[in-house]
């Protein structure tokens, strides 16, 4: 864990869960894993605080414990905890995927870590009846029947369950997570007291009868869902809209079939894919075919031909497009960072792999001076990196080659770990700057209060008036600016948060592969 | 040799200058003697952010969740207790936070808060029984303080006693504490009124200090 993530982990536990949750998430990521009394120690907080805030972080499952050595051992997961800065963005998929409800079924679990099925439906269901009209209820049915195809697509997970049997004196061991085949159960007719594997709790006495276990928000399933967006959007930008259909479907085919983490799908004939085509598009088959042909002689090879049967056999390469993904990402930064002309070069050392200053300067076509000094420019900044080859055993400077060269992992883990110090430079800089308005907020919130209570109780509007007047023009000037500022902050925390998906999923992918 | 010696001349360097692209003569760039500027002057501006109706709902989402969290039973802030003067909009302007207990099953034992505080919610119900008592036990204790001897002695086992019946209670154990120190401050010569109007009792001796103390 670098200082810039721990720096960013303390940012959000302080944002979203308070200071002594902070310190304590701080405590357990810097030393590791850690019993509750080195928590304690090291914290110098009270004893009970730090077993409240121990609860709430196992609650949202950023800690976990196990049992260790005659005690009990916690540590923190740093990733889950930078997940919370792309909670908006798996809100806003489960909205556009599955409606309304879903997109409440989702914000009250991220909101609460863990919570029973039951609980779910209930709260998503009231908040939905508030937004209705008079005398309309949302069913309890409806709202179910979403959260079981949220289950089904794994976009919400069933938690660890506790092993009902006796218990070991200290702890009781969490098993491995639950596989596929009790979720299923668990959407039995709830009426019946559900029978499982002997590990099952048992169904409470509520009236509806909902099973008790605990649902949380599974990660991975979203970050495959956007991994499949960037890769759509990616080839509707390359090429039209027709062939970023025809690979949506093909990822949308393959959803079930592929292992998180495979490097391509399971492959697809071509009667398959054009039989799965949604209905709105009617192109021929011939076109398909001639579609997928120029998918995969295309260079950057989303789309591979891996048999001819069935009309030939297609796979979309996962690992290669997250790979062209990253890199066009680090050429993009590249070129706004430097300019064009460095782009170029950089661009070049990717195609090229390795070249020498002389080359580099002929290829690129640029004079001498300018080329050494982009060249140092993006080397300072690791971008690019020189390779040593000796001539002669001693390695003498003057008869060694340099080369350089872009080492596209290494380039995208430097990346990786300047937009995380950029996020947390833009948490401090939002803070800061609500921190120095605070007085007028708070004013302006005062007087919006007032304002409510009056109308609510009937007023005149002159007296509205002279309640607006409260806060003058210029104080008026100075909430706009603060507005647009805290706004702008936000969305942009957002959007280094979708390149610090596109690298992590590239590093994540280079790093399984066997 | 060429290049070898230290003091001849310019600085002259192990390898061939000519690799790095520097020809015979020319000027190097400058050393570099201090940290780059933390805020340096960009020439190249960053590109607008990405506007849209997504973005702008995501927006409002990370706001609204920004928000709801604060409210949530799991934020624990730090309360500031130093109030120095208590203001009467407080009273108002409490709300009351939704009380959270996570599911004990799923989490170590000794997350657990000790049985301790538990038995505090059973203490109101058991102060009216045990008023009469504490009262008895100070009358008691009155009686046990006269004679001066046994005092510290009788008043541990009476604390340990009441340990014993009740296994915990330490509010009983601090009452009679309490008045035992009351009982035994008393009992000293030095009683804390004696100095109480206006006697300063330091100050005229500071002067003469020829004179010796008594």
């Amino acid at each position: 864990m670098t200082q810039a993530e721990i720096k960013l982990c303390s940012l959000l536990l302080h944002e979203h869960f308070g200071e002594i949750v902070e310190k304590i998430g701080t405590q357990l990521l810097r030393a590791g894993g850690q019993a509750l009394r080195g928590i304690a120690g090291g914290t110098g907080l009270l004893l009970d605080q730090v077993k409240k805030a121990l609860c709430v972080l196992i609650q949202h499952n950023l800690a976990t414990f196990r049992p260790r050595r005659g005690g009990v051992e916690y540590e923190a997961q740093c990733g889950r905890i930078l997940r919370i800065l792309r909670y908006p963005r798996y809100i806003y998929t489960a909205k556009t995927l599955y409606g309304d409800t879903g997109e409440l079924i989702v914000e009250e679990l991220l909101l609460n870590g863990q919570l029973t099925m039951s609980a779910v439906v209930r709260k998503v269901a009231d908040r939905l009846t508030e937004t209705m009209e008079d005398g309309k209820t949302m069913d309890y049915a409806d709202v179910s029947s979403t959260f079981v195809r949220l289950v089904d697509t794994h976009f919400v997970q069933r938690c660890p369950l506790v092993p009902e049997g006796p218990q070991s004196p200290e702890v009781p061991p969490p098993p491995a997570p639950t596989l596929l085949s009790s979720d299923k159960d668990m959407y039995t007719v709830p009426r019946l007291s559900l029978v499982g594997k002997g590990k099952r709790r048992r169904s409470c006495e509520e009236e509806d009868g909902e099973p008790r276990a605990k649902k949380q928000k599974q990660e991975g399933e979203s970050s495959e869902h956007f991994r499949d967006q960037a890769i759509v959007s990616a080839v509707a930008n390359r090429m039209d809209q027709t062939s970023s259909e025809i690979v949506r479907t093909m990822l949308r085919m393959s959803e079930v079939t592929t292992s998180s983490g495979a490097p391509y799908t399971q492959p697809l004939s071509s009667n398959e894919i054009f039989r799965s085509l949604p209905a709105g598009y009617n192109i021929v088959k011939q076109v398909l075919d001639q579609y997928l042909a120029l998918l995969a002689d295309d260079p950057l090879e989303f789309v591979g031909k891996s048999g001819d049967s069935g009309g030939g056999m297609y796979t979309v390469n996962l690992h290669k497009a997250l790979v062209s993904l990253a890199t066009a990402t680090l050429e993009s930064v590249v070129e706004e960072r430097f300019g064009s002309r460095c782009a170029r070069i950089f661009r070049l050392l990717l195609r090229k792999k390795h070249l020498e200053q002389k080359q580099v300067e002929d290829f690129a076509m640029i004079p001498a001076k300018e080329a050494k000094e982009m060249l140092y420019k993006m080397l300072s900044e690791s971008f690019v990196s020189l390779q040593e080859i000796p001539k002669t055993p001693d390695h003498a400077p003057s008869r060694t080659f340099y080369l350089y060269t872009v080492n596209v992992p290494a380039a995208a883990r430097m990346l990786l770990h300047r937009c995380y110090k950029s996020v947390a430079n833009l948490m401090e800089r939002r803070q800061f700057e609500t921190k120095e308005n605070k007085r007028l907020l708070e004013k302006s919130q005062r007087v919006e209060a007032i304002l409510a209570s009056m109308q609510a109780t009937g007023a005149e509007p002159a007296q509205l008036q002279e309640i607006e007047e409260m806060i003058t023009a210029p104080e008026r000037q100075q909430l706009e600016t603060l507005k647009r500022n805290v706004n702008k902050i936000d969305a942009s925390e957002n959007q280094v948060d979708e390149t610090i998906f596109v690298l992590e999923s590239f590093i994540e992918s280079t790093v399984k592969r066997p | 040799m060429a290049g070898s010696g230290r003091g001849r001349g310019r600085a002259a360097f192990t390898f061939d200058i000519g690799a790095i692209g520097f020809s015979k003569g020319a000027a190097l760039p400058d050393v570099v003697c201090q940290p780059p500027p933390p805020f340096p002057s960009t020439d190249n501006k960053p590109v607008p952010l990405k506007t849209g109706e997504d973005e702008d709902y995501m927006l409002a989402l990370k706001q609204d969740l920004r928000g709801t969290m604060k409210r949530m039973p799991y934020f624990l802030a730090v309360e500031e207790d130093c109030e120095a003067i208590e203001r009467y909009s407080k009273k108002y302007s409490e709300k009351k936070h939704a009380v959270w207990t996570p599911d004990w099953r799923r989490l170590p034992r000794e997350m657990k808060p000790r049985k301790k505080t538990k038995k505090a919610g059973a203490k109101p119900k058991k102060a009216k029984s045990s008023e009469p008592k504490s009262n008895l036990d100070v009358l008691k204790k009155i009686e046990e303080l006269e004679k001066k001897d046994d005092e510290e002695e009788k008043s541990e086992d009476e604390k340990d006693k009441t340990k014993d019946k009740e296994g915990e209670d330490d509010d009983e154990a601090e009452e009679p504490e309490e008045y035992d120190e009351e009982e035994h401050e008393e009992e000293n010569d030095y009683i804390s009124s004696y100095f109480e109007d206006g006697d300063d009792f330091g100050a005229g001796s500071d002067d003469n200090m020829d004179e010796a103390t008594y």
